[in-house]
């Protein structure tokens, strides 16, 4: 539903979004990823058709979005970033506008105000200025605007910025529940929204595509990911000791001793090509009677992951 | 054409959701009427006819019409809305024009409560009403071309006080024009032609035919002109830059 080719955008010298291609399908879930100033705002808003590309397409259900830029945004909802919307408006008046500008016709309004509405929950501040409301009732303004039309694309940049952890538990609530029918692309610098809400996860660094594919492939690409932890309490012996005992056991490639302190130990043993020791530790352990605290498979943490596909991004 | 009204409606709301929209109103009677009885000295002419009441408009409209024009799109850029109107299916031209009607409505609104002034005049005396119904069609064009112009460069900038005063600035040029010391001055250099050009760009010219009561397709046509060409130019730069 959306098809990005080549996509390009240059302000003077700077090139924002250098190339970039994707396609996104209905029923997924699409988390852009990248460090401040990557470019995903950018591709966000040439999408929107807020912006024209430099050279490249974008089409959204069809309609290009320089050829036919309504066309497009008909089928879009969009949260632009940092929810922008008019203070001196009520949710209430501001629904009303969007809902006209988007020709819903006018005895479905009601219906449609009334859906989005519930949807976020912003019932009780309906009648207040915009201005007055908290951060997080604008954002949730700002998302309602975006769904009032019951869009096909859902397009949000940053959604749940500046909410408090119950807020943003409920977007990401309500992006799952719209998921199935619809495609939605959002960006966060979250990184466990993405394993949480996201089927698919794209990285931009210096507005170029450095990664496309599931959060559990991003996941697998932390050198830590397989790799087993383990801590023990009242080590015997000393930590050079324990470290050599642990690269005996068959299959382990690595040892890294983490830190010691308070007569605890911990390790992390990274297996060799397609071994498993998370058996032969665990014997080990109990043979030796080891007080173990903690031993578990790691999954890869994917912070570590988005520094390493996005380093040498010098720009903040 | 229904989007068009669509962002008309909300606009023309947004002057009256705050106070703004009132003290504008009370600022621009004030005026008005200082200018019609104090300066104009309406009731010492000792005639029945709103002349010095319209005499002033192309001056008071200096710094009265940038006030309404400074905010449509400065606001929007600044406050970052633009990105979600121009995000709608509303084309750039049906956006400009739906804020520019509100704009020229809400100027509309406040010249059509100085009509004490007209049941004044009628009350004392007899007074040609055809011209006085010119007159105000005049004066709400030439609202309309400052507003126009106010427009595209409210949509140059995000700071609204930098509107307003390249707005007046740019009304003071289009008056100051048709003025002697301008065209005595464009006379000691070039031949009389070049005067009478600039004299033609002038509104003061144009508004001066209309409230004698001769509304000439040649001043429509200027006004209408005026209006069009800076709409256009908005929706040209508006398009270019809306995103900076």
């Amino acid at each position: 539903m959306i098809e990005i080719q080549h996509l390009t955008k240059r302000f003077g010298a700077l090139t924002a979004v250098d190339d970039v291609s994707f396609d996104v399908a209905r029923g997924e879930v699409l988390g852009f990823l990248g460090p401040n100033g990557a470019g995903k705002s950018t591709t966000m808003k040439m999408v929107t058709g807020f912006l024209d590309p430099t050279s490249g397409t974008a089409k959204v259900c069809g309609h290009d979005v320089v050829s036919d830029p309504i066309g497009a945004q008909r089928k879009i909802g969009y949260l632009p970033e940092g929810a922008p919307l008019y203070g001196d408006m009520t949710p209430r008046g501001l629904l009303k506008f969007v809902a006209e500008a988007r020709g819903i016709p006018a005895s479905q309004r009601a219906a449609a105000i009334d859906r989005a509405v519930s949807r976020v929950h912003i019932e009780e501040v309906l009648n207040r200025r915009i201005d007055t409301l908290s951060k997080g009732y604008k954002r949730r303004v700002g998302l309602a605007q975006a769904i009032v039309h019951d869009p096909e694309v859902l397009i949000l940049d940053e959604p749940t910025d500046g909410l408090d952890p119950n807020q943003k538990h409920d977007v990401r609530e309500l992006i799952r529940e719209m998921s199935r029918d619809k495609v939605i692309v959002l960006s966060t610098h979250i990184l466990e929204e993405v394993a949480a809400v996201c089927s698919r996860a794209i990285i931009i660094a210096r507005g170029k595509l450095r990664f496309d594919g599931t959060p559990a492939d991003l996941q697998a690409m932390d050198p830590a990911h397989g790799a087993v932890s383990l801590t023990i309490g009242q080590a015997p012996g000393t930590t050079e000791a324990l470290g050599e005992s642990l690269s005996a056991i068959d299959g382990v490639a690595r040892v890294e001793p983490l830190d010691a302190a308070n007569g605890v130990a911990s390790f992390r043993l990274y297996p060799a090509e397609g071994a498993n020791v998370f058996g032969p530790l665990s014997a080990l352990a109990h043979e030796r009677g080891w007080e173990v605290d903690h031993l578990a498979v790691e999954d890869g943490r994917l912070d570590e992951v988005f520094r390493t596909v996005t380093a040498g991004d010098a720009r903040s | 054409m229904s989007r068009t009204i669509t962002v008309f409606k909300r606009e023309l709301a947004g002057y009256f959701a705050t106070p703004v929209a009132y003290v504008f109103i009370v600022v621009f009677l004030l005026f008005t009427g200082i200018t019609t009885f104090n300066v104009g000295n309406f009731y010492e002419r000792g005639q029945a006819d709103l002349m010095s009441f319209f005499f002033f408009h192309p001056w008071l409209y200096l710094f009265l019409i940038p006030a309404i024009s400074m905010r449509l799109w400065s606001e929007e850029r600044s406050s970052g809305t633009i990105e979600l109107l121009m995000t709608l299916p509303i084309s750039t031209t049906q956006a400009v024009f739906g804020k520019f009607l509100a704009a020229w409505c809400f100027a509309g609104i406040a010249l059509a409560l100085t009509f004490p002034v007209w049941v004044t005049v009628n009350v004392l005396g007899e007074p040609d009403n055809g011209v006085i119904v010119a007159s105000y069609l005049g004066s709400f064009l030439m609202a309309g071309a400052y507003l126009a112009i106010g427009s595209l460069i409210s949509s140059l900038t995000r700071n609204q006080v930098i509107a307003f005063v390249l707005s007046a600035l740019g009304c003071a040029v289009l008056v100051a024009a048709g003025s002697d010391w301008v065209l005595n001055l464009v006379r000691s250099v070039f031949p009389e032609w070049v005067a009478q050009t600039v004299a033609s760009f002038s509104v003061q010219a144009h508004f001066d035919q209309i409230t004698k009561g001769i509304i000439d397709l040649r001043d429509l046509v200027y006004f209408g002109t005026l209006l069009v060409a800076c709409l256009a130019a908005n929706a040209v730069t508006l398009n270019a830059s809306k995103a900076d």
